[in-house]
């Protein structure tokens, strides 16, 4: 009993022991930022629509985010789609795995999926990598099947990797080597990517801005009803005793 | 007016007069203990919340399609498309986690008051086979979405019966439909968790509170308040359930719904635990994510299923145990040998006992949720005799097993520990 | 039961009436048209640069058929004769946008755009020229019948007196996108619905 209690104290400090993977740094996104979200929805349709489809997402739904369905149809739609069709695209998911190995996922719900801080650490962490199939790899997605669809902004980058400390105990470190610039510097880079994520979390969820808005109305509500209907019980309630 | 009004009751009085008897015995002349406590409000808001889930439950089958193909794009559909389609998505999701939330507070209160003791052991007979069905009702609920979590989730759950000697397999082949989870087995789970089971759970909830009304309620103070009554033939320490408890459950669940719409309205996700991250991915049969875990409650039984080590490849024992752990509470009403019914008059046994019983279901729980690596491993010397004898070095695994122990202690050494339990004299009246 | 008592329900039955009715609003509202349903319902573009003197082209709209027809001088010319013979000459029940309230009932008086539906229970009539008197009569001077319950329509979409159909055929909104392109279902004043 005692062993196992002093084990159950000791377990924590395993915790640092186990794979953490890379650490995920925190997105900057502010989701009442429409111009942020414009732009993002720019970089996306520009870089991200050619593989990977949102087809949950209704073109003239982007009203949302400030812009006309003219805005909308002359900058967005770079297809012969509709306004009011959703963001499919024409790659067959046959096709498309015999060209990555792995279709690309749609990506209408991979804010919601992955989160806002694991796709801005994902996408300013890619590196070259001879060894993998597309010349590419990911710190944050080790392996992964897509290349670097923003490289010519950010440029190319090397990882070292290194192991401090005893084996099972220590910390992992990394570096980054930058190996040809891009046509953006870091800090650009940096807010294209927070403006791609901002909108990769509204296309997530288009119905947040207004969920939270109408939240506040109906907590008052309720507030107020709360007020009249414990008044009416402690009214009754003086009959009692 | 008011007279038009009158008069047309008195119509409808005279030729169906049931209704109004059934609102006096159930409600206006329903004489219940006047100290209710917090405890008390759980039962009302269970109802509450089955109301509200059959509701948002009907508008939401006007746009789901329980179709493997269509099943996930239809409830995006429901959240983008449909006109306040989210609101009703998340009135579901919230009402299906707020369901277990007020359930579970509710039997609690029945641990604390001996709810369950004679003469209402019915009561929580009906009770628990509703809490099984409740337990149903959401496995099934929960593959409708057709995500990642809910595709693996019931694979599993379904491969557990399929652990059972002799029939398993046979067994699982048939809850399915088919050879692995597919179209055929959501279609099926569609039916059973839009109709058949929400009539059961109508019907056992009638049941459950029409066996109480027969008996009368349950107090804090677990006396019977039937025992004295006053010249009017009502209970002493009693007053009719409308208008007092109408309007205090009113109240309640006012405050109830504030907290509701909060999570709806500002975290509907709740970190995960509510709406998990893996659900928004559409299931992929090929596809295993690197972390299974069963929605939050029930993930006490799952920790105690993990727990119990394999015997050769099979997990019979573990499902067996996790099946004595919901079963065995069928019997509480016959493990309880203490002398008094309320905590409040037990001895420091069973107070202790109960406390253990919370911390253990808590930490089961949580357990539950993370993969049984969570807490690392130990690290024996190697060649030692426990590096022989563990069949795991994970913590986790080994803290689930200490408090396994401790969940069926507390069921199957009651009758003794109650009754050496040193109680004091109930008191004749409510306080 | 006492003043204040009262008082007390009367508000909270009043601010839980509110908030009841809060609650409906998702419910019902969550069963008028989806956005889905609305851009399937969006306006559909018909080119008619091919469309030789005569000739009738059908287009879907809204799973509707909507007849576009090139009518001839002849047939324009013909359509004064027929006004005693149809139930509303005028096009005085507003079955069509204010600017085919004319006696051609269209924008362009060559260019005629309607909804294929008769208006007595819902058939699609069909086209008959004014050659096809054996079927029609000798009267007959072009235009749409339904094979249904046989109500008529002239080459104005206008109703026959004596035709179970009580009004004449819908014209839709539309508006011309340029000579030879016409989109129906939206015109310049109001878009969409």
């Amino acid at each position: 009993m005692k062993k196992l209690l002093f084990w159950i104290l000791l377990a924590p400090s395993a915790l640092f022991a186990s794979e953490a993977g890379y650490p995920l740094d925190h997105a900057p996104i502010d989701p009442r930022d429409l111009l942020s979200l414009q732009s993002g929805a720019r970089t996306f349709v520009n870089y991200c629509l050619n593989c990977h489809g949102a087809q949950f997402m209704r073109y003239n739904r982007l009203a949302d985010i400030g812009l006309t369905e003219d805005e909308i149809k002359a900058n967005l739609i770079l297809t012969d789609a509709k306004v009011g069709d959703t963001m499919k695209i024409a790659l067959q998911p046959k096709e498309a795995k015999a060209m990555f190995g792995v279709a690309p996922p749609d990506l209408s719900l991979v804010g919601r999926s992955r989160g806002a801080d694991w796709l801005y650490t994902y996408l300013r962490t890619f590196y070259r990598d001879p060894k993998s199939p597309t010349g590419w790899n990911n710190a944050v997605f080790p392996q992964v099947a897509m290349p670097h669809a923003l490289w010519t902004l950010q440029g190319e980058h090397a990882l070292k990797v290194g192991h401090g400390g005893e084996e099972g105990h220590g910390t992992t470190e990394y570096e980054w080597v930058e190996l040809s610039k891009g046509e953006q510097n870091t800090v650009q880079y940096d807010t294209t990517v927070r403006d791609l994520v901002n909108f990769l979390v509204y296309v997530g969820e288009p119905a947040a801005s207004d969920r939270k808005r109408i939240g506040i109305v109906v907590l008052f509500v309720l507030g107020v009803l709360f007020v009249f209907a414990y008044a009416l019980k402690k009214e009754y309630w003086k009959d009692v005793h | 007016m008011a007279s038009r009004l009158m008069a047309l009751w008195d119509w409808f009085d005279a030729r169906m007069p049931t209704v109004a008897e059934e609102w006096r015995k159930h409600a206006a002349e329903y004489y219940a203990p006047k100290n209710f406590n917090f405890w008390y409000y759980f039962g009302a808001l269970s109802g509450l919340v089955l109301i509200i889930q059959i509701v948002s439950g009907i508008f939401l089958t006007m746009n789901y399609k329980p179709d493997a193909a269509l099943a996930f794009g239809s409830v995006e559909y429901i959240m983008r498309d449909v006109p306040g389609g989210w609101v009703i998505r998340y009135i579901h999701s919230t009402g299906a986690s707020a369901f277990f939330i007020v359930v579970y507070l509710h039997m609690f209160r029945g641990l604390l008051y001996g709810s369950y003791r004679q003469p209402r052991e019915l009561v929580w007979i009906f009770g628990v086979l509703i809490y099984l069905t409740l337990m149903g009702e959401a496995f099934f609920g929960y593959l409708l979405p057709w995500g990642q979590m809910s595709y693996w989730g019931a694979q599993v759950i379904v491969n557990l019966f399929g652990t059972i000697p002799f029939i398993g397999p046979d067994l699982s082949l048939w809850i399915r439909g088919d050879y692995v989870v597919g179209d055929a087995t959501l279609n099926r789970f569609f039916a059973l968790h839009v109709i058949a089971i929400p009539l059961v759970l109508l019907g056992l909830v009638s049941a459950h509170i029409l066996a109480l009304h027969d008996v009368g309620s349950n107090n804090p103070d677990g006396i019977e308040i039937k025992k004295k009554k006053g010249p009017d033939g009502h209970p002493l320490d009693g007053i009719p359930f409308h208008p007092y408890y109408t309007v205090k459950d009113l109240a309640g669940a006012v405050f109830f719904l504030a907290v509701f719409c909060a999570i709806l309205f500002f975290v509907p996700e709740v970190g995960g635990y509510f709406l998990e991250y893996n659900n928004f991915i559409p299931a992929d049969p090929l596809k295993t994510p690197p972390h299974i875990a069963p929605v939050w409650y029930f993930t006490p039984y799952y920790s105690i299923l993990r727990a119990i080590p394999p015997i050769g490849v099979s997990q019979f024992p573990g499902v067996m145990a996790m099946g004595i752990a919901t079963l065995i509470l069928f019997f509480l009403p016959w493990l309880d040998r203490g002398a008094a019914r309320s905590i409040r008059y037990r001895g420091p046994i069973y107070k202790s006992a109960l406390a253990i019983f919370v911390v253990t279901f808590l930490v089961l729980g949580y357990l539950g949720t993370e993969p049984t690596t969570v807490w690392g491993q130990f690290h024996p010397a190697e060649g030692s005799l426990f590096d022989k004898v563990l069949d795991t070095k994970d913590v986790a695994t080994w803290v689930a097993r200490f408090f396994t122990i401790l969940y069926f202690g507390f069921f199957f050494l009651m009758p003794w520990y109650t009754s050496i339990d040193k109680c004091k004299p109930e008191p004749e009246r409510t306080t | 039961m006492d003043k204040a008592r009262r008082n007390l329900i009367i508000a909270t039955s009043a601010v839980g009436g509110a908030a009841s009715l809060g609650v409906a609003v998702p419910f019902v509202w969550s069963m008028w048209p989806s956005e889905r349903a609305k851009a399937a319902g969006g306006p559909v573009e018909a080119d008619i640069s091919a469309l030789a003197p005569g000739e009738l082209m059908i287009v879907e709209w809204r799973s509707k058929p909507v007849w576009v027809m090139r009518r001839t001088k002849e047939m324009l010319e013909d359509l004064k004769k027929v006004d005693g013979k149809v139930t509303d000459p005028t096009s005085s029940v507003p079955e069509q946008p204010d600017y085919a309230k004319n006696e051609y009932r269209s924008i362009k008086p060559e260019v005629l755009v309607l909804v294929g539906i008769c208006t007595h229970l819902g058939c699609s009539p069909k086209p008959k020229s004014a050659e096809d008197k054996a079927e029609m009569g000798a009267e007959w001077g072009g235009g749409f019948y339904c094979p249904c319950h046989g109500s008529k329509f002239d080459l104005a979409g206008r109703v026959y007196k004596g035709s179970p159909a009580p009004k004449n055929l819908e014209v839709p909104k539309y508006t011309f996108l340029s000579d030879t392109k016409i989109l129906i279902g939206e015109d310049k004043q109001s878009k969409g619905a």
